[in-house]
């Protein structure tokens, strides 16, 4: 592509990547906690609501910190990740992704988590009375009428992933091809004298990609909400 | 089939403790809102757990809080037509329907679906998405999609209270086919009289959270002591009978227990079934069977039970035949024929006083191996 040179390119093929895996990974354990959330009630609730709140309101650096001090080589839960399924996080992509997807988390949780409470439990009565087992129910019924609000939270928390820049510096620094993603290639650009050229196209990029991803979310939610008959 | 059902529960201002059978038919859980009927039916569902209690279908227990025994609402097989639809709103009607068919195929004889389809008219409905489907049109598929799922009970939550007058009417014909045409026990909740006088085999009176009458139709509905509770101005007694001829004057004559009636013309051949309702207030009552009278019915009977209210009213319950009817005259009448339990009278009803829609047919299967007998 002529518009970037190799290193803006390299920039944003990373940032889709990690955001990508970011958001798709993070779906699965998204929707549990929003099930969690919305439909029960124990003791730990409020600490559990808590914890998946904290990156939205945490410095960003402080929770890079934070997963440096739990998933870097050295520390508890990284070296036990590595030693025993070769799986490491520091100054990779992998942790950029990680790190992505743990800002991203409260707001696809929140999304998925309105879908949840706005589903008739009645419906799911229903589903019961005619023989449908409660993971049944959940995949026939109420999977399908939450799509609206998974779709919306993952395209928010891709979105948020894209455009992450704190935690991932602070975890996993900002290595060409590895870690540099969007936000710090532009930050790296601004440090370079005569750079501010590449700064601006990937700026641009981050635009078109975030109304790209909105447009797409906008379009799909109708598209569902149409054939599911709600507003 | 027979249902047999025994629950006490529990809440904050409100306390169920009720027990009933419900042999083969329709047994009408009868109430006003409040009296815990909805509480009552989500129990034997399984979609509230009773504080105590039990619930058996022909000798299966499906709920028994003593042995610790409470089936999930999915392995009970009861299908369940709530009063506000609960169609899946991302399925098709077709979707719909084969929604509980998929969970039902290890469990006893299929439904055919297009004998339920055929049988609720909703065939022309199937391709439809249920957001688009009128408020009659949405109960008759949930009440297809019940069927389908095949139960062995099927519970029914006031399906017609939130219909207006004329789906009402356009849905209790299919009710009575259900009824005499699936051989489903079927538990109607209702808190409509005319409802559960169309349509109910046994009627179970409910009174906060407490069973204050059960028992066969017929006999709930002519028992003075009960009048209040379906309203005074409601009471009256249902006939099971036979359509015998049709008249050149635009009469039908229908053959009860106790004689012949006349009655306004209706439809179906001789020998078809009908339930008819009879007010408690448009029958008289003469001592000797009055000549030159215009009315047309006079039926033999005799006083079996006299009920004297607070005001000028008194209800006599007749036997007539095997059948009971129930009059509502005033005190003042009651003394002047010095009416008494075992007094030989007769009952005087005008033709045109049964309103057509006070008589409905009844298929044969059900009536000639029915209870009413």
């Amino acid at each position: 592509m002529d518009f970037l040179g190799p290193q803006e390119w390299q920039a944003v093929a990373l940032s889709l990547k990690v955001s990508f895996w970011a958001t798709l990974l993070s779906l699965p354990a998204g929707i549990a906690v929003a099930l969690v959330l919305a439909r029960t009630r124990f003791p730990g609730h409020f600490l559990l609501n808590t914890l998946v709140h904290l990156p939205l309101v945490l410095p960003p650096v402080a929770t890079g910190y934070l997963l440096l001090l739990t998933f870097g080589r050295q520390a508890p839960v990284g070296g036990f990740l590595s030693e025993w399924f070769g799986i490491v996080f520091a100054f990779r992509w992998t942790g950029a992704a990680l790190a992505a997807a743990i800002m991203a988390f409260p707001l696809m949780v929140r999304a998925i988590r309105l879908a949840i409470e706005a589903v008739d439990p009645k419906l799911e009565e229903a589903a019961s009375t005619l023989g449908a087992s409660r993971l049944r129910v959940f995949a026939t019924v109420t999977l399908p009428l939450i799509t609206p609000g998974v779709i919306a939270g993952a395209v928010l928390a891709f979105a948020k992933a894209m455009g992450e820049f704190g935690a991932t510096i602070t975890f996993v620094s900002n290595i060409p091809g590895q870690t540099r993603t969007l936000p710090t290639a532009i930050y790296t650009f601004l440090q370079v004298p005569g750079a501010e050229g590449a700064a601006l196209r990937l700026v641009a990029i981050s635009v078109a990609i975030a109304m790209a991803a909105l447009l797409f979310s906008e379009w799909i939610s109708r598209r569902v909400a149409a054939r599911i008959g709600s507003p | 089939m027979s249902v047999s059902v025994s629950l006490r529960h529990s809440f904050a201002d409100f306390a169920l403790d009720a027990a009933f059978e419900a042999p083969r038919g329709v047994t009408a859980l009868f109430g006003r809102s409040g009296s815990g009927k909805t509480t009552l039916v989500n129990a034997v569902a399984g979609l509230l757990k009773p504080d105590e209690g039990r619930v058996e279908i022909d000798g299966e227990t499906l709920l028994d809080t003593n042995k610790n025994v409470a089936l999930p609402a999915h392995k009970r097989r009861i299908g369940y037509v709530f009063q506000d639809g609960r169609l899946f709103p991302h399925m098709s009607v077709a979707a719909n329907l084969r929604y509980g068919q998929r969970y039902s195929d290890k469990r006893g004889k299929p439904q055919e679906f297009d004998a339920v389809v055929g049988m609720l008219g909703i065939g022309h409905l199937l391709q439809r998405s249920p957001v688009s489907l009128s408020g009659g049109e949405k109960q008759r598929v949930a009440i297809g999609r019940a069927l389908l799922s095949s139960p062995r009970l099927l519970i029914m939550d006031e399906p017609l209270a939130s219909l207006d007058e004329e789906r009402k009417q356009e849905i209790l014909p299919y009710l009575e086919r259900l009824r005499d045409e699936t051989g489903i026990p079927l538990i109607y909740v209702s808190h409509s009289v005319s409802e559960v006088a169309r349509l109910a085999t046994t009627v179970v009176i409910l009174r906060q959270g407490r069973v204050a009458a059960c028992g066969p139709a017929g006999e709930i509905f002519a028992d003075p002591q009960f009048a209040p509770a379906f309203g005074i101005r409601e009471a009256g007694s249902v006939l099971d009978g036979k359509i015998t001829r049709h008249h050149e004057d635009g009469l039908t004559e229908i053959a009860v227990s106790g004689g012949s009636l006349l009655l306004p013309e209706l439809a179906g051949e001789p020998g078809a079934s009908v339930r008819v309702r009879i007010s408690a207030h448009e029958v008289m009552l003469a001592l000797k069977p009055p000549q030159d009278i215009s009315a047309l019915n006079v039926l033999p009977v005799t006083v079996t039970q006299l009920k004297y209210g607070d005001g000028p009213g008194v209800l006599v319950q007749l036997q007539c035949g095997t059948d009971r009817l129930l009059a509502r005259i005033t005190r003042r009448s009651a003394q002047a024929l010095a009416l008494a339990e075992g007094a030989q009278c007769h009952a005087i009803l005008k033709s045109v006083s049964v309103a057509q829609e006070s008589v409905w047919r009844q298929s044969r299967a059900f009536s000639e191996s029915g209870f009413s007998g």
